[in-house]
């Protein structure tokens, strides 16, 4: 095919948002380009086991975002090494060692999982039996996770772990967290249905579609427990189990509880923009002095 | 020895200790019990409340946490008026689950469970 540069876009970022708006791009007749820069697409839903608030499949979304690529020009395992601005085009490199000239530039960088083990109060990466929201999902699909015992009676989730709080540097909610906490707690149930599962949260929030009924889905149908108070502090008993204690904050009283197991909600961080936007909020024009290989 | 002083018991509420077995007799009858958001809209309307210190909301959370004496005491206070009913954001029938809260304190639950679902079926 050839390669108009006004008519190409280059997408970065080969996750859902990025695959998506790659294949509407493509439906308009111009010609994306999907930079990804580790070896598969999906992003962070490609680690993911099911999906809410419908449980589907995690791994059929990616599939089908993937199968929408067709004629997109996909490359993995690349990375933005600079950009800047031409008349009316940007020059992008590539660490593959192509340039590439495009109209218009999509950033779909999306997000980090913030590392829980900065929450050190938790114990994530101290005590036996704490894993996150990322961890109990690859156990979901793996089944391995010598911190998931076989006879799990008792776990808790504890919202907001390095979201809305300004200490761990993150003021910004997640917005995903509540109803993904809400969606492991009833897959937890469905794995363990002997077990009684607590939700430690500030406040839920369930904007979106259909979340508001799978919130009572999970306290009707599934018993789950919701006690209105931030962790203040876990810790393992001789048994190596996790206690964990917290306000009540609904009955003014101090809560205490022992867990088989402790998921933390990790939050989202955004990942840093890659263009390089000067102070005008623009990309700067080619330099003059940059000669090389890249030069037009 | 009487030293003149006494030590307090803890408040804390420990979900260990907790029997939650009457919660979930009730929750089985009345699966609505669980849920209660605890906005407190049943209490604000409660024309009992000023006068008997009747706050449904509370006699849930306290039978979630294990307070089944207070839930019993606190629900005394109420006069069935069904007021609350019409406020819950929810839509719980609140009349219905206290009647039933009722019954299972008093141990006819029992008997009269199938009664109980035959009505809710109705």
């Amino acid at each position: 095919m050839k390669r108009t540069p006004s008519k190409t876009v280059l997408v970065i970022g080969g996750g859902i948002a990025g695959m998506e708006a790659a294949a509407r791009l493509r439906q308009l007749g111009l010609q994306p380009i999907l930079v990804e820069k580790s070896d598969h697409l999906g992003g962070h839903v490609a680690d993911w086991h099911k999906l809410f608030p419908d449980m589907s499949e995690a791994a059929a979304l990616v599939e089908k975002g993937a199968a929408a690529l067709d004629g997109v020009d996909v490359r993995l395992s690349t990375e933005i090494l600079f950009v800047n601005r031409l008349r009316s085009l940007y020059n992008v490199m590539l660490s593959s060692g192509s340039n590439v000239q495009c109209g218009a530039i999509v950033v779909a960088t999306g997000f980090s999982l913030f590392p829980a083990e900065k929450k050190e109060e938790y114990g994530y990466g101290i005590y036996d039996h704490v894993i996150t929201n990322a961890d109990l999902e690859k156990w979901f699909n793996t089944g391995e996770d010598p911190r998931v015992t076989d006879d799990v009676r008792k776990v808790g989730f504890v919202h907001c772990v390095g979201s809305r709080d300004l200490k761990a540097g993150n003021t910004e909610c997640s917005k995903v967290c509540c109803i993904t906490a809400i969606k492991q707690a009833i897959e937890m149930k469905e794995h363990f249905p002997e077990a009684e599962i607590y939700c430690f949260y500030m406040d839920l929030r369930l904007f979106g579609k259909r979340y508001e009924d799978y919130y009572i889905k999970a306290q009707r149908d599934y018993g789950i427990h919701f006690i209105r108070g931030r962790v203040s502090e876990v810790g393992e008993n001789i048994e190596g189990k996790v206690v964990v204690k917290a306000e009540d904050t609904l009955s003014g009283r101090p809560v205490k509880v022992t867990l088989d197991l402790l998921v933390l909600m990790a939050g989202i961080i955004r990942n840093p923009d890659p263009l390089p936007y000067d102070r005008r909020g623009r990309i700067p024009p080619k330099q003059r002095q940059s000669r090389g290989h890249h030069r037009i | 020895m009487d030293f003149g002083f006494s030590l307090s018991q803890s408040s804390t509420v420990n979900l260990d200790k907790t029997d939650l077995s009457l919660f979930h007799r009730v929750h089985e009858i009345e699966p609505d019990v669980a849920i209660c958001m605890a906005c407190g809209s049943c209490s604000a309307t409660c024309t009992s409340s000023e006068f008997t210190g009747m706050s449904l909301r509370s006699v849930i959370l306290d039978i979630q946490r294990g307070r089944q004496e207070e839930a019993r005491k606190m629900l005394s206070g109420c006069m069935l008026c069904g007021k609350c009913s019409m406020v819950c954001p929810r839509g719980i029938n609140t009349r219905r689950l206290i009647l039933t809260l009722g019954r299972v304190f008093d141990g006819e639950d029992r008997n009269t469970r199938r009664d109980i679902r035959k009505e809710v079926r109705k």
